[in-house]
């Protein structure tokens, strides 16, 4: 005969490990949910607090093959390196919208900026921008010379900037404009002018 | 001492290797040459390949069958079978087809009866030196014997531009991209004891003429590559044994009389069909990716360059991956003229011209050049160079822009260097692989390097 005491004993830890196995099913469906949750947002929203600023921003135009400025009232954040993710975000922005003037995949969105001294930005785009990034020489180029000229337009002391995939250095945006190299604002002037019939 | 030279010989030949079988085809909208591959003992070639300069084509596989569509026709093969379904008729082979990853081989054998089917004319093959001519495209030419002293000119129907070799007693004249066909007899003979005879042959996809003569033979081009002037040595030179006069613009393989070791070929432009192998690049339709286009556009652009005496070299010339840094070290290696990089896109309409957007100023490293910026001193020409393409395109009624981008490997460049975008003429995507498009685009190509020979050459 089994004795009373350990049956209760059985009983107890049977009933725990039944739990704590529900609990933690619980947990990995939350888990699961929240990360749902994170891949199809679009943060491309800046922040609602803050004072309204006036942008500029360099949109690009496939129809014309040429960048047009396009002036938007942001809140942006105090810090400059937030204010940097926040206009590339408002950018991407535009161009993730369904009349968007040069498409890109959806999911498109900017990791980080980072700000490093002297006038270096490195802006981290996220797979899904590169990966799902149209192949071409033009319009890969539209969309480089878009991003720094924004960045550049709005944020005095930008000398250069450097693009990064998922945090790492890529050889091309989608098959053909280079992003291994530091642009030089200065040369990316040139880029510019070219684009813009100057 | 015996075993030394039969070891010797061994390595030699193995060095040597055979030569690569090869067909030419010589059509109106192209004329190029493609491996020869053997299979079940006999020789065959991609069909995709041979179909793919003259019109719109498209294949895939699908198990033991693989189909076909060129321009609207379309054609079903099964591996292993002779049989044949074109155009809803059924078609017998001279062989089996052969399916190898996706590709589909023909015999060679079956070439002259199968792309009647498909191209709606004749086509002629010379199928013991394999050369096929696609319609009336064949090149004439005459010699006789002119002047005093006694030179031989040849007169051809269009601008040739052969390879030549010259030893003792012969010089001899290899017309690999031209479709060159006999003077009704293989062999002339000339009322000349400088110049007493001339023949022809074919091997191997290339047509060859041999002049014999009885001293040292130069080679001299006229009338825009349309006449050839054999003429004998002035006595003097044939005593220092000095290099016979070309051209500098001939590609031709002139060796020391006595050696006979050919000297490398010096091309005028290097043609870069972007992407390629397992880099597909663009996918400009659900069927057509971007490294075929390219490299469509770029054989027609090396037969338009060549047409105009300007030799042209491809680095690539099928279906291979290529890095961006092995571009460059080739084109670098070849010491060409210009180097061009052709993209296509479906985006947009017209043609872009690209030179490089260069990355900041790099430090130097004494004599050496920085590889991320070798193209900063051609930049000026490779501009210079890109206003004249961009005049000549425009006489085609097609939009072009000028334009800067971070477009490698044209930064690895050491030589002036041009980026091409090929966009549909307008907005049609289907047009990007039409022939007659791509011609009027290459000839006007062809045509604005031309009218800058003279200053990219001096350049190099």
């Amino acid at each position: 005969m089994i004795p009373r005491n350990l049956m209760i004993t059985v009983a107890v830890m049977a009933a725990v490990t039944i739990g704590m196995g529900l609990y933690l099913v619980h947990m990995r469906h939350r888990a699961a949910q929240v990360e749902t949750g994170a891949a199809s947002a679009r943060p491309v929203t800046p922040p609602v607090s803050g004072p309204t600023e006036q942008v500029t921003l360099w949109v690009a135009d496939d129809s014309s093959g040429m960048l047009r400025a396009q002036s938007a009232k942001l809140r942006l954040s105090s810090g400059r390196q937030e204010r940097a993710q926040d206009l590339l975000r408002a950018l991407i922005g535009i161009y993730l919208d369904k009349d968007s003037p040069h498409r890109l995949a959806a999911g498109s969105d900017v990791r980080d900026v980072f700000l490093v001294d002297p006038g270096l930005a490195v802006v981290d785009l996220n797979a899904a921008f590169a990966d799902g990034h149209r192949s071409g020489v033009l319009v890969e180029e539209l969309t480089i010379a878009s991003l720094i000229q924004t960045l550049s337009a709005n944020l005095p002391g930008i000398t250069q900037v450097k693009i990064l995939v998922d945090g790492k250095s890529r050889d091309t945006l989608a098959g053909h404009a280079d992003i291994s190299q530091v642009y030089q604002l200065a040369d990316a002037q040139q880029m510019l002018a070219a684009l813009q019939g100057r | 001492m015996k075993h030394t030279l039969v070891i010797a010989a061994v390595v030699l030949l193995a060095w040597l290797g055979p030569e690569e079988k090869r067909i030419s085809i010589y059509s109106n909208a192209a004329n190029y040459s493609l491996p020869v591959l053997a299979r079940n003992g006999q020789e065959y070639v991609g069909l995709l390949e041979v179909l793919e300069p003259l019109g719109s084509v498209t294949a895939k596989a699908e198990g033991a069958k693989w189909k076909l569509r060129y321009n609207k026709i379309q054609s079903e093969f099964t591996a292993g079978r002779k049989r044949v379904r074109i155009a809803g008729h059924d078609f017998e082979l001279a062989a089996n087809f052969v399916e190898e990853n996706g590709r589909g081989l023909v015999s060679l054998a079956s070439l002259s009866t199968l792309l009647p089917q498909f191209l709606g004319g004749p086509v002629t093959f010379h199928e013991n030196s394999r050369r096929l001519f696609v319609g009336n495209v064949a090149v004439h030419f005459t010699a006789q014997i002119k002047g005093t002293p006694a030179a031989l000119v040849m007169e051809f129907s269009s601008p040739v531009n052969p390879s030549i070799a010259t030893e003792p007693g012969k010089l001899k004249m290899v017309f690999s991209h031209e479709p060159l066909v006999p003077p009704g007899a293989q062999s002339l003979t000339f009322n000349s004891s400088a110049i007493p005879s001339l023949r022809y042959d074919e091997n191997n996809g290339a047509a060859e003429l041999t002049v014999s003569g009885t001293v040292l033979l130069f080679a001299k081009f006229g009338n825009d590559g349309r006449t050839i002037t054999i003429t004998a040595a002035p006595a003097p030179q044939v005593a220092t044994q000095t290099q016979p006069v070309i051209p500098p613009s001939v590609p031709a393989r002139v060796p020391p009389p006595v050696e006979n070791v050919l000297a490398p070929r010096r091309y005028f432009a290097v043609i870069d069909a972007s992407h390629g192998g397992s880099e597909r690049g663009a996918a400009l339709t659900d069927q057509q990716a971007e490294k075929d286009v390219t490299l469509s556009l770029a054989r027609r652009l090396r037969q338009e360059l060549e047409n105009r005496g300007l030799p042209a070299l491809l680095v690539r010339d099928g279906d291979t991956t290529i890095s961006l840094d092995q571009r460059a070290s080739m084109a670098n290696a070849a010491h060409a003229a210009i180097y061009i990089c052709l993209h296509a896109t479906s985006e947009g309409n017209g043609v872009r011209i690209y030179t490089a957007l260069m990355p900041g100023v790099a430090d130097a490293h004494g004599p050496f050049l920085t590889w991320e910026t070798a193209q900063a001193p051609f930049r000026a020409t490779s501009q210079s160079a890109a206003a004249g393409i961009t005049t000549a395109l425009e006489r085609t009624q097609v939009p072009v822009r000028n334009l800067i981008a971070p477009l490698r490997p044209l930064t690895n460049l050491i030589a002036p260097a041009v980026g091409i975008e090929l966009a549909p003429p307008a907005g049609d995507v289907a047009e990007l692989s039409s022939p007659t498009y791509q011609q009027a685009i290459c000839s006007s190509l062809a045509a604005g390097l031309a009218s800058m020979r003279d200053k990219l050459e001096a350049g190099r």
